[in-house]
């Protein structure tokens, strides 16, 4: 195996009872790498993202994340990796400081990390002046930007961001996407879901999952020209129109 | 007489010190069997609109009718004449699929037999799990019973707020065929959306931004205003492109746009010398003139 490969995933599945959720997949992700993680709902996304997060058993095959197992090892996967989602990122009711403080408190950062990085961040995010506001208070768009920056403030290897932009106008979106391209350029990896497909395009690689499995895995540049597409749209389209079975 | 006439509506929220006001004066009409569509991000006043329009709030100034009837004084009638899908999933978990439609049919007086021609399309889909309790759903089949209760009534207007907000390509291309179909019936419909590839799908479009229209036209008449000249740009460092495109002169706005960067050019701006400027640094550079797209009028019109 590659070095550099920070994910590795081998013939990687989950059986719930007699439904197979995610039916071996493989493929590998290299350090800075922005890994687009595609597939219609219900095609295993979600599964997927979980076992490589250390929050899942699989039920067969070999994964390593952040150079650990994880059969073994998730404890230290957990702590090697940041991940946030449109669902889930921060507390509403903490300020964004609080905020800040909590999730680098969990990781175990120290009093001096924390100070010194929070004014840093706040400062790149233009929110110094929302430093005691409540989360709940600022737009969506605000509390995602901020939610990123506090899932990788501990400085993981791997950013796990599952739909980070849904409902955001386009201009954050597009902020949201320069983060994440200077994210990967400091080395950290970004595995990321999305349903735009337009931010498909801003992926170094794209894999598309259909009913469980990995049906393609290649750069956007080279899957157009695989499935004589114009755009990432049309590709996924292709793909996901033969799933058989939904979420 | 328009489906839905709005004139200029006020909403606020909160109290004294902390007043937050929701909806700045909105007015706009919607035709009879038109597919409005109210564009804006989280937070712009979208769901706020059309609760006022659906009767479930009063507004604190303005006045607005659909299908003719106020909505503070003749809001009985219009319950009975809208259909309305909120964002949040607000079905009975605990009831099943079909008693959920029987639910609904029932209150508005009538039955699934008799407007089943009208949801036949959506619900069929959904109808071998007639007998699951709404609350186990997947997030697609849920949306397609949420617009079946929606319709069961067969109303003049129908109201979708967000209606494929986390919905994956695919079901999203679905979901407008079937919008399509109920145009067709002649139901009017306003449908609200993040995405700004829907608004293409739309007769007309709204845009909407804390509390204020931005601009109302025709999908085609807002790309026919965009005058400026717009350059689709890339290169095998993508990010050190935007920031040097953001630092030429006669840039007016540079950002990402899906496999290239789109840059907003001042009028006069000249190509070659963007060129010359752009070859130093970057690598694999491609340098084209391209047409704006919806995406980029709306951003151009969110920045002033």
């Amino acid at each position: 195996m590659n070095n550099a490969s920070v994910i590795q995933a081998q013939e990687l599945t989950k059986r719930f009872g007699n439904f197979t959720a995610v039916d071996h997949i493989s493929f590998e992700v290299s350090k800075g790498e922005i890994f687009g993680f595609l597939g219609a709902n219900g095609a295993g996304k979600t599964t997927a993202m979980r076992m490589l997060c250390g929050l899942s058993l699989p039920t067969s095959g070999k994964g390593r994340v952040a150079g650990f197992d994880v059969y073994k090892e998730n404890e230290k996967i957990k702590k090697n990796i940041g991940y946030m989602s449109q669902k889930f990122s921060l507390y509403e009711d903490l300020t964004v400081k609080e905020n800040i403080r909590f999730y680098a408190g969990i990781y175990g950062k120290t009093e001096k990390f924390i100070k010194e990085k929070t004014g840093t961040i706040l400062k790149h995010l233009r929110m110094e002046s929302e430093a005691d506001k409540l989360v709940r208070e600022l737009p969506l768009g605000w509390r995602q930007k901020l939610a990123f920056s506090v899932a990788i403030f501990h400085e993981p290897q791997i950013v796990f961001l599952d739909e980070p932009t849904g409902g955001v106008d386009p201009v954050t979106r597009r902020e949201f996407w320069i983060m994440i391209y200077e994210a990967a350029k400091s080395g950290i990896t970004v595995f990321v879901t999305t349903h735009y497909m337009d931010e498909a395009e801003y992926c170094n690689r794209v894999s598309i999952m259909v009913d469980g499995r990995i049906d393609a895995l290649d750069t956007p540049t080279q899957l157009k020209k695989t499935y004589n597409a114009g755009s990432m749209d049309e590709v996924f389209l292709k793909l996901a129109r033969k799933a058989t079975r939904s979420d | 007489m328009p489906a839905v006439e709005v004139k200029n509506i006020i909403k606020f929220y909160g109290k004294k010190k902390d007043v937050v006001q929701a909806l700045k004066g909105i007015s706009f009409d919607v035709a009879k069997g038109e597919i409005f569509g109210i564009i804006g991000p989280d937070g712009a006043g979208k769901t706020s609109l059309f609760r006022i329009l659906t009767t479930l709030l009063l507004a604190d100034g303005g006045s607005a009718t659909v299908d003719g009837f106020d909505v503070v004084k003749d809001y009985k009638e219009i319950r009975n004449r809208v259909g309305y899908m909120p964002g949040r999933f607000s079905l009975y978990p605990d009831l099943t699929v079909e008693e959920n439609l029987e639910f609904f049919a029932t209150i508005f007086k009538t039955t699934i037999h008799e407007n089943y021609d009208l949801i036949k399309d959506i619900y069929s889909q959904i109808e071998p799990f007639k007998y699951r309790r709404a609350g186990k759903l997947s997030g697609g089949m849920k949306q397609k019973l949420a617009l079946s209760c929606a319709l069961i009534h067969r109303p003049s207007v129908l109201f979708l707020d967000e209606p494929t907000t986390g919905v994956d390509a695919v079901s999203r291309k679905e979901f407008w065929e079937m919008l399509k179909r109920l145009k067709e019936q002649g139901i009017t419909i306003l449908v609200s959306t993040p995405y700004m590839d829907e608004a293409i799908l739309c007769d007309r479009v709204a845009l909407l931004q804390t509390g204020k229209i931005l601009s109302i036209n025709t999908p085609r008449g807002i790309i026919d205003d965009f005058k400026k000249p717009v350059i689709a740009a890339r290169a095998s460092d993508m990010l050190h492109l935007l920031n040097d495109l953001k630092g030429f002169e006669q840039t007016e706005d540079a950002y990402p746009f899906g496999e290239y960067h789109h840059a907003v050019m001042k009028d006069n701006f000249d190509q070659d010398s963007l060129k010359n400027y752009l070859q130093k640094d970057n690598a694999g550079l491609e340098l084209k003139e391209t047409k704006a797209d919806i995406e980029d009028c709306f951003m151009a019109l969110m920045k002033n």
